[in-house]
């Protein structure tokens, strides 16, 4: 049976990178006794992918990750039970039953929402002048910009994967592609944005949070819990 | 939302910040200020290393469970974050709380290998201590020092307020209470560190002196303080069941070297090896119930959600109910997934048994430990393993699949000739030969044999204490010859051979072996640099070289001469049970090449039946 479980990830717990989270869900399903599938061989492995890895430094509110079980307890139940054996910085917010034939998660992800707010410290001096210019800069019919891959450098237009985007106060909103097709990170574009206006960029200048990961329903995005249902029991 | 010590731009900018921020699943976190008494522990080594120790997971779980105590715990900055701290100037912190080390009643570190001390001042350093007790106030922790290295703890004692000698799980909630007493009544340090030297196991190194002759040896060591001991005998826990054992042990969000529930099963060893330490200072054997090791297997494998469960020991094969026990863990976890490692076992038909059962022959390899060539040496150094038994071993491994052998070699004993250290290299391809004795269509292909030698150091409290070490060139010479016996042997393409580095090896002597006139250099070392001296990509051998000339001490004086069994020995006021008695007539017994049984055959009266315990009292029953 596939099971989706969406968590978040808060505090100091940004400190930790993806392969520990990894090796921190292991150990914690564990703990909670769910009774996990594991792969076959000599050294078995719980089967579990995650959505879309969270770089170091981000926090989140919409991260997935899909495990198979032999059985389970009902969604409300298991929720409480990984919860009690969470840290601080780790939330489980649900788990649903996955439909079998669903695809996995990484595989599904092709959105995602993110909120990025001024580190203290590297708040713009000026604001109406960084407000203009980020207008300047969202006006642009395309951004094009040096994009290095893993073998070379090449320009690309990364105007069409930045879905939505708006200023709240001194927040920045925006949905963006997410996934495997196409991928854009926040800091990369907001990095474009400093460079286009001339300002000075540090990778510490935002705090950036993962609000939800979406994939495509059939009008739209719908967020990747959409795919799973509760599990009832009594 | 805790606030940590360290910037975001910090964290991001460093390796793993995961070793600086706590919040560990099973941390226990308290509030500092709640407490009577605050105790930060420290493994003067990377957190990966250190959060892989299970002392301080005993002790760490010990103190906690007081309600009037806070432990938190704290370990080396790596180098990219040291650098920094200074740059920016910011104290030392403990990772749970936070809050800088200095702010603790006490500082516990914990003392593993002499290559550690240059990391003991970093820790001191970077939380703004003094590095000397003597320039301590009342504004500065305790510090007190424990672990394997504190039975010749005079190198490092003037580095130190206290040392506890022993097993910490029963002096500290003394020391702990009398500290709250203290603390209440508001007398002053000179006056806490009089009634703790009174307490069983803790020494206070600035109330002894030592006189030295001319020729540099010691005349006089004594106490100046009517509240401290002649000697100090080593604590030690009796009953190993009914004590302190983690339930719920801390487990780091990164890999730590024991990344898995450590069970351990007994403490001492019954073998008596003339050059362990640990077979002698842990002296007797006592053994863990059955019945509790099953039931903590349980509860820290479910407490933890660790993958793997390894049994340690000195020995373990020498635990009475290892079959019953083994069999439970794989009876048990089998189900599970949950690996089980089983460390230090002899290879006999029970083991192979039990390994096929628990790994992938494929993968995995047989170790032996015969630690000298010849059986003349292995008698020298009371290593009851034969090559008989050896060869036996090996050849039921291979006929049941194994391809793979490990060998662990000394060089350098006491005695050692040119025949046995090429008999590193003919017990290496009698093993191969035996191998291809196999016939071919039954054998997993080619057989691979590694044999490694270390140096040795000759430590304090075993029969070899007396002895004199190598020279850097001695050393390497030995390992030469080694090689290019193995070159020699018939079956060369399946040998390899590896050596360990001889610059730390004759650091090691002199740190182990060493009196109080070592700490100026151990201090002139840090400031030149040295730090992670256990890390070859960070030892400075000729910073240690500098640091020796200017402090016009000298390493063959320490190291290079055979020691008078009357010379007054740096260590010779602690008393481990073991007395010296038994130490010399072993010390003879290893020049005539004579075998001691181990406690189990029979009980060779090295003293420390006094403690009434363990295989002492056993063997009478
Ligand atoms: S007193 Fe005897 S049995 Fe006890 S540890 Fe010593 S040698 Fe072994």
């Amino acid at each position: 049976m596939k099971i989706r479980i969406k968590f978040r990830k808060y505090g100091v717990l940004k400190f930790i990178g993806h392969l520990d989270v990894m090796r921190y869900f292991q150990k914690a399903l564990r703990r909670a006794e769910v009774d996990i599938s594991f792969s076959g061989g000599f050294s078995p492995h719980p089967i579990m992918s995650f959505a879309a890895p969270l770089g170091v430094g981000l926090t989140s509110d919409g991260e997935y990750l899909d495990i198979e079980v032999n059985s389970t307890d009902s969604s409300k139940e298991m929720v409480k039970r990984l919860n009690a054996v969470m840290v601080e910085g780790m939330e489980i917010i649900s788990y649903r039953k996955l439909p079998d034939k669903m695809k996995s998660a990484m595989s599904q992800v092709a959105a995602a929402d993110y909120l990025l707010s001024f580190r203290e410290g590297y708040e713009p001096q000026n604001w109406s002048e960084w407000v203009e210019a980020w207008e300047r800069f969202l006006a642009q019919p395309s951004m094009v910009v040096w994009k290095k891959t893993k073998k070379s450098e090449q320009e690309v237009d990364i105007r069409p994967m930045v879905y939505q985007i708006g200023l709240n106060g001194q927040t920045i909103a925006m949905r963006v592609a997410t996934g495997s097709a196409q991928n854009l990170k926040p800091e990369f574009l907001m990095e474009a944005f400093y460079q286009f206006a001339g300002m000075e960029w540090s990778s510490f200048t935002f705090q950036v949070h993962r609000v939800e990961t979406y994939m495509e329903g059939e009008d739209g995005f719908v967020s990747l819990e959409e795919a799973g249902t509760v599990i009832e029991m009594d | 939302m805790r606030k940590l010590a360290l910037s975001d731009e910090i964290l991001l900018t460093i390796e793993k910040p995961a070793r600086y921020i706590g919040n560990e699943v099973n941390a226990v976190m308290k509030d500092k200020n709640a407490v009577d008494v605050s105790f930060v522990m420290c493994f003067p080594d990377v957190y990966e290393i250190g959060m892989s120790h299970l002392g301080i997971q005993i002790l760490y779980d010990m103190f906690n469970r007081r309600e009037d105590v806070y432990c938190d715990r704290v370990y080396s900055p790596w180098t990219d974050l040291d650098k920094i701290m200074r740059e920016k100037d910011i104290p030392l912190f403990a990772v749970e709380s936070q809050e800088p080390v200095k702010s603790f009643d006490f500082l516990g570190i914990t003392i593993q290998y002499e290559m550690c001390y240059t990391n003991i001042l970093q820790i001191l350093d970077l939380s703004k201590i003094p590095l000397l007790s003597k320039d301590r106030t009342e504004e500065d922790p305790f510090v007190i020092g424990g672990g394997p290295c504190t039975y010749n703890p005079e190198p490092i004692a003037d580095f130190f307020d206290l040392f506890y000698i022993g097993e910490g799980e029963t002096q500290y909630y003394a020391l702990i209470d009398l500290y709250k007493e203290h603390k209440k009544s508001g007398g002053c340090r000179k006056e806490f560190l009089e009634k703790a030297a009174e307490l069983p196991g803790i020494y206070v190194p600035s109330f002894y002196e030592t006189e030295y002759n001319e020729d540099g040896t010691i005349r006089r060591f004594y106490k100046t303080n009517p509240h401290a001991k002649d000697t100090i005998v080593k604590e030690l826990v009796m009953d190993m069941t009914d004590t302190y054992y983690p339930e719920k042990p801390v487990v780091p969000y990164i890999k730590a070297t024991q990344d898995r529930v450590v069970l351990e099963i007994q403490r001492g060893c019954i073998r008596g090896c003339r050059f362990c330490q640990a077979g002698m200072i842990y002296r007797p054997v006592r053994e863990r119930k059955l019945e509790m090791l099953k039931e903590r297997a349980r509860t820290m494998l479910k407490n933890t959600g660790h993958e793997e469960i390894s049994l340690s020991s000195l020995s373990s094969s020498d635990y009475s109910e290892l079959k019953e026990l083994v069999t439970f863990l794989i009876d048990e976890f089998k189900d599970q997934k949950i690996n089980i490692s089983l460390p230090s076992l002899r290879i006999d038909a029970f083991s192979l048994d039990v390994m096929s059962k628990v790994q992938d022959i494929r993968k995995s390899s047989l170790t032996f430990a015969p630690e000298a060539g010849s059986q003349r040496l292995r008698d020298v150094i009371n290593k009851g393993l034969t090559e008989e038994v050896i060869l036996n071993g090996a050849g039921m491994a291979f006929e049941g699949g194994w391809n793979r052998v490990k060998l662990y070699f000394m060089l350098g004993l006491p005695t050692e000739t040119e025949e046995d250290i090429k008999g590193i290299a003919e017990l290496s391809d009698k093993i191969a030969r035996r191998y291809y004795e196999i016939p071919k269509d039954q054998r997993n292909g080619k057989v691979q044999i590694v044999a490694s030698s270390s140096f040795f150091v000759p430590k304090p409290f075993t029969p070899f204490q007396w002895a004199k070490m190598c020279t850097k060139e001695e050393f390497l010479d030995r390992a030469r010859i080694v090689n290019h016996a193995c070159r020699e042997q018939l079956n060369h393409k399946s040998i390899k051979y590896n050596w360990h580095e001889a610059d730390v090896t004759v650091l090691e002597g002199v740190l182990a072996r060493g009196d109080r006139r070592i700490a100026p250099v151990i201090l002139k070392a840090y400031e030149k640099g040295c730090l992670y001296d256990a890390w070859s990509e960070t030892f400075h051998n000729d910073l240690w070289m500098e640091a020796f000339e200017e402090c016009s001490v000298d390493i063959a004086f320490y190291n290079n001469r055979e020691r008078d069994v009357d010379e007054i020995l740096p260590w010779d006021f602690i008393d481990t049970g073991v007395t010296k008695e038994f130490l010399k007539r072993e010390w003879k017994n290893a020049k005539e090449e004579k075998v001691t049984p181990n406690c189990r055959q029979r009980c060779s009266g090295c003293g420390v039946m006094r403690f009434e315990g363990g295989i002492c009292i056993e063997n009478k029953n």
